[in-house]
């Protein structure tokens, strides 16, 4: 089977599912999924979530349900680096649309697409908790913020060096 | 102004236990272990009249006092960390910079309330947030303030880091309990509440960071001492993020007899209006509550000043004040546009909606709808009725407080700014390119 977890991180599994009481195993299913998300490319695929549903002995559906309702979750496959730019109202106001468009039209994407070349995908998202430090997006584990025209260029540009590296 | 929460967060190095330690830190937690019971605990968070600081401002020490205690049967602190409300972000950076301090406050508050496996629920997006409280637990942990028998008093604790993946409904407090149990975020019917029945059917309290971390400074001055501080019923200190048109977002701790003008305008706090812009408006409490006109928002309807606090920022009810909600305090310059904000705000319930209740479901799907017809010049005359017909249809109708929430943001946009979304229906084109003026709202 191509979907199996290191033993490091079966470990850690493990130590996930001991922060719960006995049988309450079920609780682990966000933070695995996180885990899974992480290590099988970036996205859950069915093979994937069935694999979770063995690990932590539920029922696949009970992992489909809970995939499909967190907006973190991508249950298709996406780009190796995920821009997803806030769009809420307190980042409106300091211009996120123009920051969206700008990214748009440099990477010749709409919001929601991934580039041909399967590096770069844009999402618009929901207020990040950042709303003080706008436009901002999120990339990975990190967030972006203040962003400018500029910035972007630049961050873009860290992208394409960084997979030129690692190919 | 006496700091409380962020007194220290200048401190280099404060985010690590030695700094932490070597300024005071834990000391509340030798304090109430060492010399008090759990009931001498809660009862001086009674005193304190500490407010919950996520935004529905119910009394901490009362709600503390509700847990059940079935013998036999473990109970559980949650700290809410989900902060998803548009315009605040103050959790986020206590728990950035100052990591201890909420493990402090976690301990003793679950001492209080016996809890011996707490949890923190945080939105999975805060992910570098994670590491940096797990790295502090382990910290607590290896000088002793986590684990077994702690300060060998006999009583054992241990707090995990729970990551959400993306869902403004898991703050919503029963919500909030079904995805700790792995599971979609849907809110629960009430009762049972989480004090009788919570996280795997146990009694459960459920506490915003904030309200977690001022728990220290009562414990470490008393309740009486912290009552003194602020106004009424508005005791303590409280974490405002403001963001928006100011010269100076952030996060701000203020006590809470600092008026609306001031913290706007003062250098110590925004610092004003970039460009010598005016003051159009402002949603002082995160998106759920309603829009000011700058007009009602820097004086009461009776023509008062209005303060910074629960009682004064609600002054009015709905008909001519909003509420203190979360602390995200959002300013709209003179180009700003409500209409195409009210959108943005519809956008994101509609988004958020788990889809249990129809009213809600179906009600931000249609509020959008509309919202961004006008915005785009598609609307009509009828619509702004229509808006204001499925708003009141909504609120007080679903089962959780959320159906609420995104019924008063476009109430208070239309009753307030009426003509602003009149004018957009009325110039469809020339909505496109400039916004309304501000003749009745703005104040110079
Ligand atoms: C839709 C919705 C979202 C909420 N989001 C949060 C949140 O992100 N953080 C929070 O502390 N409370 C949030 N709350 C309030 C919680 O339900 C609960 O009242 C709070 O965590 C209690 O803690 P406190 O008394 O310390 O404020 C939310 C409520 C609703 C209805
Ligand atoms: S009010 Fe909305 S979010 Fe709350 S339970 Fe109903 S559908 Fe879900
Ligand atoms: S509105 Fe964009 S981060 Fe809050």
């Amino acid at each position: 089977m191509s979907v199996q977890f290191s033993p490091e991180k079966l470990d850690k599994v493990n130590e996930i599912v001991a922060r719960y009481p006995q049988g309450k195993q079920k609780s682990a299913l966000l933070p695995v999924l996180h885990l899974a998300q992480e290590s099988f490319g970036g996205w859950l695929s069915p093979e994937t979530m069935d694999y979770v549903a063995e690990l932590l002995h539920i029922r696949p559906i009970e992992v489909y349900e809970v995939a499909t309702f967190y907006s973190m979750y991508n249950t298709k496959p996406v780009g190796r680096y995920m821009f997803e730019v806030c769009q809420t109202g307190p980042c409106m106001v300091n211009g996120c649309d123009d920051i969206i468009a700008y990214i748009g039209e440099k990477l010749q994407i709409k919001a929601g697409e991934t580039t041909a070349d399967g590096l770069f995908t844009l999402k618009t998202v929901e207020c990040l908790g950042a709303c003080g430090y706008a436009p901002m997006m999120q990339m990975g584990k990190t967030y972006r913020e203040h962003l400018t025209k500029e910035k972007v260029d630049r961050i873009i540009e860290e992208c394409r060096q960084q997979a030129a590296l690692n190919n | 102004m006496k700091k409380l929460l962020l007194a220290n967060d200048h401190i280099e190095g404060i985010r690590f236990y030695d700094v932490y330690r070597k300024n005071g830190g834990y000391n509340s937690v030798e304090k109430a272990l060492k010399n008090m019971s759990p009931e001498a605990v809660v009862e001086e968070v009674k005193k304190s009249g500490l407010r919950g600081r996520g935004g529905a401002g119910f009394p901490t020490g009362l709600k503390w006092s509700f847990i059940a205690k079935p013998e036999g049967v473990p109970r559980h602190l949650v700290c809410n960390a989900d902060e998803s409300e548009p315009g605040t972000f103050k959790d986020r950076y206590l728990m950035e910079f100052l990591p201890h301090l909420l493990i402090e406050g976690l301990i003793v508050s679950s001492f209080a309330l016996g809890s011996n496996v707490t949890y923190i629920y945080i939105r999975g997006e805060y992910a570098w947030i994670v590491d940096i409280l797990e790295h502090a637990i382990g910290e607590a942990k290896a000088n002793g303030w986590l684990g077994k028998n702690i300060l060998g008093i006999g009583y054992d604790l241990e707090i995990y880091v729970q990551r959400g993946a993306g869902a403004y409904i898991c703050g919503e407090e029963t919500a909030l309990i079904e995805s700790l149990e792995g599971k979609r975020g849907n809110p629960r019917i009430k009762p049972p509440f989480p004090a009788v029945k919570g996280v795997w059917d146990r009694p459960t309290v459920v506490n915003n960071v904030e309200t977690l971390a001022a728990v220290v400074p009562i414990i470490n001055m008393g309740g009486e001492e912290y009552a003194k501080i602020g106004v009424g019923r508005s005791t303590g200190t409280k974490l405002i993020s403001a963001c928006g048109n100011i010269n100076k977002p952030g996060v701000y701790e203020i006590d809470m007899t600092v008026s609306v003008e001031e913290f706007i305008y003062s250098d110590e706090y925004c610092g004003g209006i970039p460009k010598g812009k005016r003051l159009k408006a402002c949603i002082p409490g995160g998106s759920s509550v309603p829009i000011l006109p700058a007009k009602l928002l820097l004086k009461t309807a009776k023509g008062e000043t209005r303060y910074m606090n629960y009682e004064s920022l609600s002054d009015g009810g709905f008909a001519t004040g909003s509420m203190m909600g979360s602390g995200g305090f959002i300013v709209f310059d003179e180009d700003q546009c409500v209409v195409k904000n009210t959108y943005t705000l519809a956008r994101f319930y509609r988004h958020e909606s788990c889809g249990q209740c129809s009213p809600c479901r179906e009600g931000t799907g249609w509020m959008e709808k509309i919202l961004k017809n006008i915005e785009t010049g598609k609307g009509k005359m009828s619509d702004i009725d229509l808006l204001w017909e499925i708003q009141s249809k909504i609120e007080g109708n679903t089962i959780c407080p959320l159906g609420d929430a995104a019924a008063w943001p476009v109430a208070a946009a239309i009753r307030h700014f009426r003509d602003e979304f009149e004018w957009h229906v009325r110039n469809p084109q020339e909505s496109q390119v400039r916004n309304y003026g501000l003749a009745d709202y703005a104040l110079v």
